[in-house]
C-alpha cells in the first residue's frame, strides 16, 4: 500500500490553527469532510470517537508524531490526512514530548487488514529520521504531497 | 546470554493494531531482555523484524489474524519474557474474538 492511496491531498493542513489535541483532531476531520472524504454530518461523531481513542491511550507514540485513528461505521472509504504544527501540541505522548506532525487515519469497520496495511506504511515512514524531519519542516501542501510521493517511491 | 523464542499465530480478529501493540510493548518493557518480533516474508511481503519495545516498530509488522510471528528474547529473563508475551496473543489481547 502507498501513502497517496489514502492520504487525501486536499485535506492536508501545512499549518494547523488549533493548538490543543482535540482541536487538532477536529480541524483535520473537518478538512477531510470538506475534501469529500466524510459526510459533513459525521464529523462530530468521528471526532468524538478519535478523542475517546486518545483518552484510552495516546497515539503519540514518540518522536514528535501522533497517529490518531479510528474504525467507524460512517467511514465508507479509508482516508487520512496530515497536519503540521510549528509550535507543537500536547498529545500526552508516550515520551512526554510535543507533537509536530499528526497523521490522522479513518477506516471503515470490518476491514482490519486494510487498516493494518495503512498503519504499516505510515509507521515504516515515520520511523525514518529523514522522513520525520522533512515532514516537520515542510510548510506547504504541495511540498508535503511531493514528500509523500517520494516516500511512496522508496526514495 | 540466555535466549528463548516461540512461534505464534495471531488469532484476534483485528490483528496486531495499535492497542495490542502498546499492550505488548508495555509487557515487553517489564523485562530486561531485548525482545524481537519477526514476521517471515513471502511472495507478497518482505521479512520484517521489529523491536518488541517500540510501538512504532511493532506496527510495521502488518500482522493480521492468521499471520505467523516469532517472538524472541535475549537476556537473563528471556524465558519468562517469551512466556508472558505469548500469553498476550493467546488471550487475544482481551478482545474476546
Amino acid at each position: 500500500m502507498k501513502l497517496r492511496e489514502f492520504i487525501v491531498s486536499d485535506a492536508i493542513v501545512p499549518e494547523l490553527k488549533a493548538t490543543d489535541r482535540d482541536g487538532v483532531i477536529r480541524e483535520l476531520v473537518t478538512n477531510l469532510s470538506a475534501a469529500g472524504a466524510l459526510p459533513e454530518d459525521a464529523v462530530d461523531e468521528v471526532v468524538a470517537a478519535l478523542v475517546k481513542r486518545e483518552q484510552n491511550g495516546s497515539t503519540g507514540f514518540g518522536k514528535g508524531v501522533a497517529v490518531p485513528h479510528t474504525k467507524h461505521p460512517k467511514v465508507k472509504k479509508m482516508s487520512g490526512t496530515i497536519g503540521r504544527s510549528v509550535s507543537g501540541i500536547d498529545f500526552a505522548a508516550l515520551d512526554h514530548q510535543p507533537v509536530y506532525s499528526v497523521v490522522l487515519l479513518l477506516s471503515p469497520e470490518n476491514q482490519p487488514q486494510q487498516h493494518l496495511q495503512a498503519m504499516n506504511i505510515i509507521f515504516s515512514n515515520l520511523q525514518k529520521d529523514m522522513f520525520r524531519r522533512f515532514l516537520r519542516q515542510t510548510g506547504t501542501r504541495e511540498a508535503i504531497v511531493d514528500l509523500l510521493d517520494e516516500a511512496d517511491q522508496g526514495k | 546470554m540466555p535466549s528463548a523464542f516461540r512461534d505464534i499465530v495471531v488469532s484476534n480478529k483485528l490483528g496486531l493494531h495499535a492497542r495490542p501493540a502498546m499492550q505488548f510493548v508495555d509487557q515487553a518493557n517489564q523485562f530486561n531482555s531485548g525482545i524481537t518480533v519477526r514476521r517471515e516474508g513471502d511472495a507478497e511481503v518482505e521479512t520484517v523484524e521489529a523491536d518488541g519495545k517500540s510501538v512504532m516498530a511493532m506496527l510495521t509488522l502488518e500482522a493480521f489474524a492468521g499471520t505467523h510471528l516469532r517472538i524472541s528474547a535475549d537476556g537473563d529473563d528471556a524465558e519468562q519474557a517469551v512466556e508472558k508475551l505469548v500469553q498476550l496473543f493467546e488471550d487475544k489481547f482481551g478482545e474476546g474474538e
